[in-house]
């Protein structure tokens, strides 16, 4: 199975571990990821302003680039994520939004939200299915306790990502177990890190960051797991003290596309 | 029309967002993780939008603290997202000439050598027009 794949300026730079891992892992569970040409970055944050339309328009471009191909559009960055499901039901829901963004992009054929658009954890539950994964693992994580990390982005709004109850979800503990490990399930697992404001006011981000840690640790995980490269780093640059690492590492390593890293 | 009403009308209209739905629960506030950050609220920004009183929101380092977290929308039991209240707001902050909150000559003394592109990216889309 092909799909279209968005993997934005992050994945392309400092986390290219979770791209090249989400990549091999997809390949070994039957799906090639094939990167949309001449992607345009996301922009980080998808503005809810209905005014703004050029912050918009690189995500309507790789939308119009799956939707040309009939396939899925599936990133692995939480804010790429965000940002495209966020735009992709803007045009489906807002016509005079999509009407303006139409006009702009003067394309033959108007776009209206048709594709698909799927973050990889989706992709692993909807269209994998943890079951068949589970039977591809080769090197279970057995006595690995850890931690989801959602943070904010994956989960809100919910009207609009509906990946996951918001307040209770499950798709990272579904694969935590999928893959033979423990799953932490702690309370500020979806609470915000404070990671857009660790340049603006960095203690705040630094309280945050500590609550999420302190409360993972107390609930006994030994590793938190993350789809957001921002996160990763506040959680890291604010002195957690287990390893935080991104999901597509572990699920690389119980695949056997990733060696184990030596501890 | 005076001043003070269009505003009030543009931040509705650009927001999408009728304060008026606002039952004054606080419960939007209560969940902030930048609670402690803010001269003014979330619930503060319904209410005062509503009221027309938007001036003082303008003025204050609030629309800045906002973590874009939308724990406040997703928690609101009226649907009133006061998220986007705060955006439409800090648009009105950073479209005046020159009112940028920061430009790329920052960027140099922001970055070590682990910082994501994310981070500026997004520090771009909300602090710069």
């Amino acid at each position: 199975m092909k799909m279209s794949y968005f993997p934005g300026c992050t994945l392309k730079n400092k986390a290219k571990d979770l791209d090249e891992y989400a990549r091999k892992s997809a390949e070994v569970l039957g799906i090639t990821l094939e990167e949309i040409e001449n992607w345009q970055c996301c922009g980080g944050v998808f503005t809810t302003s209905k005014d703004e339309i050029a912050t918009k328009l690189s995500s309507v471009r790789a939308l119009m680039d799956a939707k040309s191909k009939e396939q899925p559009l599936v990133s692995v960055c939480s804010a790429c994520h965000n940002v495209i499901k966020q735009t992709n039901h803007a045009m489906r829901n807002d016509s005079e939004f999509a009407d303006k963004v139409n006009r702009y992009m003067s394309e033959n054929e108007p776009y209206n939200g048709e594709t698909e658009v799927l973050h990889y954890l989706e992709m692993l539950r909807d269209k994998v299915g943890f079951d068949s994964l589970k039977e591809k693992v080769v090197n279970p994580l057995k006595g690995k306790k850890i931690g989801a990390y959602y943070g904010c982005l994956l989960l809100r709004p919910n009207s609009v990502m509906a990946m996951d109850d918001p307040e209770n979800p499950t798709i990272m503990e579904e694969l935590i177990k999928a893959i033979g490990a423990t799953p932490v399930v702690y309370g500020m697992r979806n609470e915000c890190c404070g990671g857009y404001v660790s340049v603006e006011s960095p203690e705040l981000a630094k309280k945050k960051s500590d609550a999420v840690v302190a409360n993972a640790k107390a609930q006994g995980a030994d590793m938190i797991i993350t789809a957001c490269p921002l996160c990763r780093y506040n959680l890291i640059k604010n002195g957690a003290d287990i390893p935080v690492v991104y999901f597509t590492e572990l699920l690389a390593q119980a695949l056997g596309v990733k060696e184990a890293e030596n501890e | 029309m005076n001043k003070k009403d269009l505003l009030r009308e543009e931040i509705i209209r650009r927001s999408g967002v009728n304060p008026k739905k606002c039952m004054k629960c606080g419960k939007c506030s209560g969940t902030c993780p930048a609670y402690e950050e803010m001269e003014f609220h979330p619930h503060q920004f319904a209410s005062m939008i509503d009221s027309g009183d938007i001036e003082p929101l303008i003025a204050s380092e609030s629309v800045y603290k906002c973590l874009s977290c939308f724990a406040c929308v997703e928690r609101c039991p009226r649907g009133v997202e006061p998220a986007k209240l705060i955006e439409a707001v800090r648009l009105s902050v950073i479209r005046e000439k020159g009112a940028n909150r920061m430009t790329a000559n920052d960027v140099p003394a922001m970055v070590d050598e682990e910082t994501p592109q994310q981070l500026l990216v997004s520090a771009f889309r909300k602090y710069t027009k």
